[in-house]
């Protein structure tokens, strides 16, 4: 067994253990930072498949950008003593039942599904010029008007968020 | 024009013939990687002491002070002398704290900073691991160590530690963005994020000073937000003594408080590491156009030396700062990012893509 494989059982394994524990554990915040082990081990799996730009940017997204806007928020509104009440039997089994059937789903469709290979696959290195010019090429397989979309989307989430968050304050309101 | 220099890489090969001459090459892998984690620890804790060592003469000369003089000569062996105290110093349980991550913070933070330090470009062919993405490589892995501060300030259960965190998340998170872009000024310049092409590219020249104004001012930029993500004064007042006692690390005690210490020092050599591989040229010698014998005599000196002298250059510089300058408020702080240095660093990336598309920097 080569020691690319063992490596992938490892961080796996860290994957599904952590994710278990995210959703058990009765302490806010150590929920969250299980779910960090979980962000940074997917990361471990993109180097694993050389995708280096995949994995970094894991890691700044969600590892680096969103579990530590999780942590702070827990910081702001929960103090350390807080725990969660378990949640009652029936929800408990409602929750693990839609669990089991949907997981269950996904393993059988991805092992009947024969995936048969339409495209010759060429080798193309992932590299930052590669990805670039993938990214906002104009040309086919281009991606700069989703891309621009995207951006425009996000632009306007923002300032709504700051109008909703500048409630208030009506006489100095500048919008 | 590749400089004349000794290449560790035929010394790093050798140890590989060596290695895979005895075993298959699974191992062969897997011992490189003990090797090379058990080098880079030892490292941090020596470079650890000896920038602590730094710091103190630092602070002593600028304060008109001798510093340590009493331990060994010139006082050398004093971090040492402090490390065997910290060693055998009592670790202080906190009864209404959170066990689990009180115990893991000081953790994270120290592999956060080993994980960066992994891709640094130390001499020619001596660099642990190369990646494509080298500078957002060494962003991504630094970015979690603020993980690691605001959990050790809340889970101290401490007033203190907690405004010490929530200060020190705010700043590395709105400073990270000028570091970013900055450094992103030196990546449109050199056409690459690798961290060994940006050094090629500068053969010639220095980024500094082939990048004409755009790059003095990417550099400034850089030197004063990755100051401040590293949270060392004017900055530090996440651990400001005279109102937070010491911020997120108050509570933590013995070689856990250590851990924290040696993090924070080791930090600044990895921002001053990046500096000077981005922007004077890593382990490149000074070379100036086409003076050939100067350029000569530049290259005698190791590749090696020339990389630490640019460090400790700028370890100087950010030293210097802290003991000059006054701290900022938290206002102020986020004021100075939000409203200075983020449009002046935006504004500069517009510029240097401008200037490079018109081919106008040597």
């Amino acid at each position: 067994m080569s020691f690319n494989i063992i490596m992938f059982y490892l961080f796996s394994a860290i994957i599904l253990v952590f994710s278990l524990l995210t959703i058990t554990s009765r302490r806010i915040l150590r929920a969250a930072v299980y779910l960090l082990f979980v962000l940074i081990a997917t990361a471990g799996l993109y180097f694993l498949l050389e995708y280096q730009f995949m994995a970094a940017v894991q890691l700044t997204l969600y590892a680096g950008g969103i579990v530590v806007l999780i942590i702070f928020s827990i910081l702001l509104t929960h103090h350390i003593s807080h725990r969660f009440k378990h949640p009652d039997l029936t929800k408990m089994i409602m929750g693990i039942a839609v669990a089991v059937v949907g997981s269950a789903l996904t393993i059988y469709t991805i092992l009947t599904y024969p995936f048969p290979q339409t495209i010759t696959v060429t080798e193309l290195p992932a590299t930052m010029e590669n990805i670039g010019m993938q990214l906002l090429g104009v040309e086919k397989n281009g991606y700069v008007l989703p891309f621009e979309l995207i951006s425009i989307l996000l632009l306007a989430a923002m300032v709504a968020a700051i109008i909703v968050a500048k409630k208030g304050n009506d006489k100095n309101a500048e919008i | 024009m590749t400089p004349n220099l000794y290449d560790f890489s035929t010394l790093t090969g050798a140890i590989h013939e060596w290695l895979s001459g005895m075993m298959s090459p699974g191992w062969v892998t897997f011992t490189e990687l003990v090797l090379i984690g058990l080098l880079f620890l030892l490292f941090f804790a020596l470079l650890g002491l000896f920038l602590v060592y730094l710091e103190r003469k630092v602070c002593a000369i600028i304060q008109n002070r001798v510093g340590p003089n009493r331990v060994g000569k010139w006082g050398l062996l004093q971090t040492i002398a402090d490390l065997i105290k910290l060693l055998i110093k009592e670790l202080i349980p906190i009864r209404k704290s959170d066990k689990f991550l009180f115990n893991l913070a000081p953790f994270i933070v120290i592999i956060a900073s080993l994980m960066a330090m992994a891709a640094l470009p130390f001499a020619k062919g001596l660099q642990a691991i190369d990646f494509n993405i080298g500078v957002f490589y060494v962003m991504a892995v630094s970015s979690l160590g603020v993980v690691g501060i605001l959990l050790a300030g809340w889970s101290s259960n401490s007033k203190y530690s907690l405004i010490g965190a929530m200060r020190s998340g705010a700043q590395i998170v709105s400073y990270e963005l000028s570091v970013g872009l900055s450094l992103l000024a030196i990546v449109v310049f050199s056409g690459s994020m690798q961290l060994s092409t940006i050094i090629e590219s500068q053969a010639d020249g220095w980024w500094l000073f082939k990048g004409h104004i755009p790059a003095f001012i990417a550099f400034i930029v850089f030197l004063i937000a990755s100051t401040a993500e590293i949270n060392r004064g004017p900055f530090d007042l996440a651990e400001a003594e005279s109102e937070l006692t010491a911020g997120f690390h108050t509570e933590y005690s013995g070689i856990k408080f250590a851990f924290f210490f040696l993090a924070e020092y080791i930090n600044m050599f990895i921002v001053a590491a990046i500096a000077a591989t981005v922007f004077l040229g890593g382990w490149m010698p000074l070379h100036i156009g086409n003076w050939e014998g100067f350029n000569q005599v530049m290259d005698f000196i190791p590749s090696i030396v020339w990389f630490f002298v640019k460090t400790f250059f700028i370890i100087y510089v950010i030293m210097w700062f802290k003991w000059t300058f006054p701290r900022l408020r938290i206002d102020q702080l986020l004021t100075l990012e939000w409203k200075y240095l983020l449009p002046v660093s935006l504004v500069n990336i517009v510029l240097i893509a401008f200037l490079v598309l018109m081919g106008w920097h040597f």
